[in-house]
């Protein structure tokens, strides 16, 4: 395995030596990068290799098997299509740490081990957020902020998974959990933050639409697919997942229902189509993570070339809400029938990518007898027509007029997006060569293809357009945004700023009256006469209890004050008491 | 020089009544096959109705736009709302 090499190390050496390179030179290393990892996954043998150490642990940094190279595969080409899609950029800032961050997720699906992963996990999502950073907007930075908090958190569960169930097992191994305990779970949920699962989705629909053009098509890629890759590794068959999955797929076609911003409404179709995986791999038959792992091939592409489709439009026209677009079909055609192919993909119309691989997810719950699962992924499958196949192109090359005519982006633009409808469609009329690399042995044969299934699918979704023209006035395009899971820290983090603001200050403005101002005042009243006041605090309850009239307790009261003014004070009483004390101190001191 | 001619066929009303009747026209003949296949039922017999996938996608997606319609009331605010 040594004559291997790494291909997360190749992206990693590529973004290290591009502030060396300019021009042409720099554009040509940056798309030979991908191509050459690609080349050197499909060399790879299955074993594992480059072992090292640290921390005391026997650490595997490549791990080759089925699995891992159905990932770098995909990894590999959508890299190459994105960063021919991104040739205009003048910036290095962008490819590089696009470099680093595929890198890493290269890394991730490769690593051998729970910490090779866990160290891959967070270079992923810091290199991650510089393309958001990129945008260079006040929106973006604070979207970009609330993005690596979450991955933060979601890293630091998986950290304290690892080192919990490394303490329980001894193992750094990383392979299908059995044992369902506090460790198993909280790397359960690590993965599933990544993956995008309400609650814990709102990261995606919140900071992607915020990225750069380039970068948003990088960034759909590889942080959830990643995700979807270790949960298939590491919990395949996992009922509960089959829950998460089909509440993803329902939660994202309704808020990009809601949506009005064409990159956010793709946004919330990655979340509902990463629940076909999740379920998939919540089904955990070999015909169900075959489903997953050829659905995420295929959404990968199929969702970067809608991405890029957005991104054209948002390149030439500037604007990304619905409200403000519509009628580019006039002078985007081109953009227009990459988006549409990119859409009938998404919806598995047949002869695209979709179709190929969605149903194999479906026909293995059917296979288990899951009625829910079927049911859900169905409703959920007419969904996806609806919200990605016809809504985004609808408003944004159709629909009313706007009275822009950007014109077709530039070409390097138009050859990545042509280059993954030619994939989109491959994959759909000829899927062969992707179920050669699926990693399970299938006991059912999977075959799309039949009149029956392809009639069901077409008189599905053709339906599912019906009821989106007929019902286009309750579907009308709002200037408003959808309150998700992030309002708990966006407003919520200010309803606890609000609320300790106001409890923190009040304490301390009460400190400051009553410690600051009133004691010292009182201090200084009272010992302005100390001796007299002292005095009185004694005299008053003896006073009080010797049954004296209130006039004789003034009158003596003042007797006191006067004789302590004039000095007139009988010397007899003060050194008697000297002595009573002096005699209580001795007594105490010597028992 | 000349003004680059743009495509706007969607512009006129009576092409767009093409593309309407044409649509009909295939969901029409998308159900016709139904009614002489026999289909094997997953779960249940009535999937084996004719254009039961028809009615399916149809009546799914009226149930998700209007349920997406009702919490829309509830979920949707002015885009100023986080500022």
């Amino acid at each position: 395995m040594t004559e291997y090499f790494p291909p997360a190390l190749i992206f990693f050496f590529g973004a290290l030596a591009l502030p060396f390179l300019g021009g042409k030179i720099k554009n040509a290393a940056i798309l030979a990068v991908p191509v050459v990892a690609f080349w050197m996954i499909t060399t790879f043998e299955p074993g594992a290799g480059w072992h090292y150490q640290l921390f005391g642990f026997d650490l595997t940094m490549l791990r080759v098997d089925k699995l891992s190279k159905a990932f770098g595969y995909v990894f590999t080409i959508n890299a190459f299509a994105a960063f021919l899609f991104a040739m205009h950029l003048r910036s290095r800032l962008e490819p590089m740490s696009a470099l680093v961050y595929i890198g890493a997720s290269l890394g991730a699906v490769f690593a051998g081990d729970l910490i090779t992963l866990y160290l891959f996990w967070e270079v992923m999502a810091v290199a991650s957020t510089f393309l958001i950073l990129a945008r260079k907007r006040e929106r973006s930075y604070q979207a970009a902020f609330r993005y690596i908090m979450v991955h933060l958190f979601g890293g630091l569960c998986l950290l304290a998974g690892i080192l919990l169930q490394i303490n329980a097992t001894g193992s750094v191994a990383f392979d299908g959990f059995t044992v369902r305990s506090l460790p198993t779970y909280l790397i359960l949920l690590g993965f599933l933050v990544n993956a995008a699962a309400p609650p814990f989705s709102a990261w995606l629909s919140d900071a992607y639409p915020e990225a750069t053009v380039t970068g948003g098509i990088v960034l759909t890629a590889y942080t959830t697919k990643t995700a979807v890759y270790t949960l298939i590794r590491g919990f395949p068959g996992w009922e509960i997942l089959m829950v998460v999955g089909c509440v993803m797929a329902l939660y994202g076609i309704v808020y990009a229902i809601l949506e009005n911003d064409m990159r956010r409404i793709l946004a919330y179709s990655i979340i509902n189509q990463v629940g076909f995986m999740v379920t998939g791999v919540g089904i955990g038959t070999a015909m169900a993570l075959n489903g997953a792992v050829a659905h995420a091939f295929c959404h990968i592409i199929y969702k970067a070339l809608l991405w890029m489709s957005a991104g054209s439009v948002l390149y030439m026209t500037g604007k990304s809400k619905c409200t403000d677009l519509g009628g580019l079909y006039k002078t985007m055609p081109w953009t227009l029938i990459f988006g549409c192919v990119g859409a009938l993909a998404i919806s598995s119309f047949p002869a695209f990518s979709g179709y190929t691989s969605k149903p194999m997810i479906i026909e293995a719950g059917v296979h288990e007898g899951f009625y829910w699962v079927w049911l859900i992924l169905e409703v959920a499958s007419a969904g996806v027509f609806l919200h990605a196949g016809i809504k985004f192109p609808y408003f944004v090359f159709f629909a009313k007029d706007s009275g822009m005519r950007p014109g077709e982006p530039p070409k390097h633009m138009l050859a990545a997006m042509a280059f993954m409808s030619f994939l989109c469609i491959f994959l759909g009329v000829y899927p062969q060569p992707l179920y050669n690399i699926l990693p399970y042995e299938m006991v059912a044969h999977f075959e799309p293809y039949t009149l029956g299934h392809t009639l069901n699918q077409l008189q599905l979704l053709m339906f599912s357009a019906l009821a989106f023209f007929l019902l286009l006035p309750m579907l009308k395009r709002t200037e408003t945004i959808s309150i998700d899971t992030d309002w708990f820290y966006r407003k919520g983090g200010r309803l606890v700023y609000s609320v300790a603001a106001w409890s923190l200050n009040g304490i301390n403005e009460w400190a400051n009256r009553v410690l600051a101002k009133q004691f010292p005042a009182f201090l200084g009243r009272f010992f302005a006469n100390g001796v007299a006041n002292s005095q009185k605090l004694f005299l008053i309850p003896y006073y009080r209890t010797s049954g004296l009239s209130a006039e004789e307790e003034q009158e003596r009261l003042r007797n006191l004050s006067t004789s302590f003014i004039t000095g007139a004070f009988p010397i007899g009483v003060p050194v008697l008491k000297a002595v009573f004390f002096l005699g209580v101190l001795a007594v105490l001191f010597f028992i | 020089m000349k003004e680059k001619k743009v495509w706007d066929w969607l512009d006129y009303p009576q092409n767009i009544r093409k593309v309407r009747i044409v649509f009909y026209i295939v969901l029409g003949l998308l159900v016709v096959p139904d009614l002489f296949l026999h289909k094997h039922a997953l779960f249940h017999s009535y999937e084996t109705w004719p254009g039961f996938y028809a009615l399916f996608g149809f009546v799914s997606c009226v149930l998700i736009i209007v349920v997406s319609k009702l919490l829309g009331f509830v979920l949707k605010r002015k885009e100023d709302y986080y500022d």
